[in-house]
């Protein structure tokens, strides 16, 4: 590796930053994919029923909406890391590659 | 590639009186020949191969060749990964599986979508930052090479195996039904042509041949949700009440039933499903093909977007079905309508649910169009599949193990091409002779195979300092071995494949990655951590150099210059 071993690196505060901010930011967005999936599992192993209250008087069920809701919402964490990844992360990195050389 | 010419016009003309033979055949529970998809297909085929045609003269390299240079855009990419995503199965199954149940249908696609926010978050930018070709490079970069890269290679074989099998069946008995030839042929054709696109075009013809596929299958089911929202009136609740009036189950259909009966099975089968994506090699390989950790994310953000519309398209689809293909007598058996009602009377089975409500939405044409799409799917599929399992081969088998890293460039890639072509005849192969049999079991099995074997050991290679060879190899093959064995033992295979009675499956859940998932982590975290060899130590100790790498991408590989 050209320019500074890995061991400056890690004692970069901007590394430091990146590798807290990033590491608890994408378990913490996993967590939440995982909470609203297993959650809407977990509704339909204990209570279908519930998913099958209809909406005012149409045949719609309030079930429709949730699982739209789940199909969304994974694409929308997805988006909520992207948009952070591309702003914050992407200039902390290159500002440290650049401190590395 | 001066040879690619010659054996791609004889492949071609090879087809051609397949192709006419099997217009003359008769009888048999084929259709008649359906002309409309049969000149579409063609069309697909020729443009495909004069793709791979360009692809052959810009892969030379082995990077060429595994990961197109590392030159494909994040969209293209995104657009590809939803592409070996949109499988036929995923299109007709669920499609189908909401023609016949409604609400559960959703389920299933759900669970398929989930994976992806996973691996964002978890591996898609590591695995740019820290691998070349193939996830066994991330996963040997600190731990003893030929211990991790022979553990990889059995994880990604045996995943690509059962997948392909159950590609190759399905492909079959697909084709068979919607163009009216043989099953061994349809088999043949596919393998073929698979081996082609990859043996000469490698991952950049695999690419292009995906993102076409993708944009077809996207357009046509775009058209046939819009066209059946159009049939009544854009009013989502008369095309849902029009289904509850005419589906046996009436408002049953609205709700959760018993496809989903048990929590320990479903949340089993979410696993599976959720930490199965996260595994799949020829998923995974995907992430090498762009130019660093940035593309990286942005195809999988595409990715899940175009997945999710998909879905929520296959939804659509499948209650289109229900209110103009089980209400409509051409598509269906008199016989059985007579005796079981109209929705199970479906001509070819739920699966064709689809199929069936193009030609009542887009009458032949469309018809032709949607099936030259599934077929178009099923090739897209296996060739990713097949370049997979061949870079397992020749790129961490041969060069990697064999080798020792010396192998020569250009013997690497006539390896990965040898590969390709006895993968492409096994998967034949293996094609004929699983024709009768269930393989429905399968898929389920490649993907808790990938989440219990493939998965674990790339999470904890990545995050975790305290994984030693011994751990990953030894957990590894215990999550590849529990799964394997729980299927086996599992209802779908003891029952409905062996045939023994009802109720007498040992392992009582459909799917065992909640334990075999289990056992894999279990397994890794015991094995690391009591074992004190001198390689352990410099496992641990290679991980600050490799963290720092997967975090700041610094000295990972960069997309080659064309």
């Amino acid at each position: 590796m050209a320019g500074q071993s890995y061991q400056a690196i890690q004692r970069n505060p901007k590394y430091q930053e990146l590798v807290r901010t990033r590491s608890s930011f994408g378990w913490t967005l996993t967590a939440v994919t995982l909470v609203i999936y297993f959650g809407f599992i977990l509704l339909i192993g204990y209570a279908p029923k519930f998913l099958g209250i209809p909406m005012g008087n149409s045949v719609m069920t309030i079930g429709l909406p949730i699982g739209l809701f789940v199909i969304v919402s994974a694409f929308v964490v997805v988006g909520i890391y992207v948009t952070r990844a591309n702003s914050t992360y992407d200039r902390l990195t290159r500002e440290i590659v650049e401190e590395s050389r | 590639m001066h040879r690619f010419k010659p054996v791609g016009i004889a492949a071609l003309l090879a087809l051609v009186p397949m192709l006419a033979w099997a217009a003359e055949g008769e009888g048999g529970p084929k259709q008649a020949t359906n002309w409309h998809a049969i000149v579409m297909f063609v069309g697909f085929v020729f443009l495909t191969l004069g793709i791979t045609y360009w692809a052959a003269s810009r892969t030379k390299s082995a990077a060429q060749f595994y990961s197109a240079g590392g030159g494909i855009t994040g969209l293209q990419n995104g657009i590809a990964i939803s592409g070996d995503y949109m499988s036929a199965a995923s299109f007709l199954g669920i499609s189908g599986l909401v023609y016949m149940s409604g609400y559960d249908g959703l389920i299933y696609s759900v669970g398929f979508l989930v994976g992806w926010p996973v691996v964002t978050f978890l591996i898609a930018e590591p695995l740019r930052n820290l691998g070349k070709y193939t996830f066994a490079d991330v996963a040997s970069f600190r731990l003893g090479q030929t211990e991790t890269r022979i553990l990889a290679a059995c994880g990604s074989l045996v995943t690509v195996a059962f997948y392909l099998i159950a590609q190759m069946v399905g492909a079959g008995k697909l084709i068979q039904i919607l163009f009216g030839l043989d099953y061994w042929m349809a088999v043949v054709i596919v393998g073929i042509l698979m081996i082609i696109y990859v043996t000469f075009g490698g991952m950049l013809a695999t690419t292009w041949v995906q993102i076409i596929k993708a944009v077809l299958l996207l357009s046509g089911a775009s058209f046939m949700a819009l066209a059946v929202l159009w049939h009544f009136g854009f009013s989502l609740e008369a095309l849902f009440s029009t289904a509850v009036r005419v589906h046996p189950k009436h408002l049953a259909i609205m709700e959760p039933g018993t496809l989903v009966s048990n929590p320990i099975s479903a949340i089993s089968l979410g696993m599976a499903l959720i930490f199965g994506t996260a595994g799949l090699p020829h998923i995974l390989m995907r992430f090498f093909t762009v130019s660093d950790a940035k593309a990286a994310r942005k195809s999988v953000f595409v990715a899940t977007g175009l997945i999710g519309y998909f879905y929520i398209l296959t939804f659509i689809i499948g209650f289109g079905a229900i209110t103009l293909v089980a209400t409509n007598p051409a598509f269906l058996d008199p016989v059985i309508a007579a005796a079981k009602g109209p929705l199970v009377a479906i001509k070819g089975g739920s699966n064709m649910a689809a199929i069936h409500l193009a030609n009542a939405v887009g009458g032949n044409l469309f018809l032709g169009f949607i099936s030259a799409v599934a077929f178009a799917t099923i090739l897209a599929v296996v060739s990713g599949l097949a370049l997979a399992g061949a870079s397992a081969i020749s790129h961490d088998l041969y060069a990697t193990v064999i080798r020792k890293g010396q192998a020569d460039e250009q013997a690497e890639m006539r390896v990965s091409k040898i590969a390709t072509i006895c993968l492409g005849v096994l998967a034949i192969a293996l094609g004929i002779i699983f024709e009768n049999q269930n393989v429905a079991f399968m898929v389920g099995l490649a993907f808790c195979i990938a989440a219990s074997c493939n998965f674990p050991v790339l999470l904890l290679s990545i995050y975790w300092r305290g994984l030693t060879t011994r751990g990953a190899l030894i957990g590894g093959l215990l999550g590849l071995a529990s799964a394997v064995i729980m299927v086996i033992l599992s209802p779908a295979v003891w029952e409905q494949t062996i045939g023994y009675a009802k109720g007498s499956a040992p392992f009582p859940y459909e799917n065992p990655a909640l334990f075999s998932m289990t056992i894999a982590f279990v397994g890794i975290w015991l094995f690391s951590v009591i074992d004190n060899s001198r390689r352990a130590t410099v496992d641990r100790n290679g991980f600050d150099a490799q963290f720092v790498r997967c975090q700041t991408g610094i000295g990972a590989t960069t997309a080659s210059s064309h």
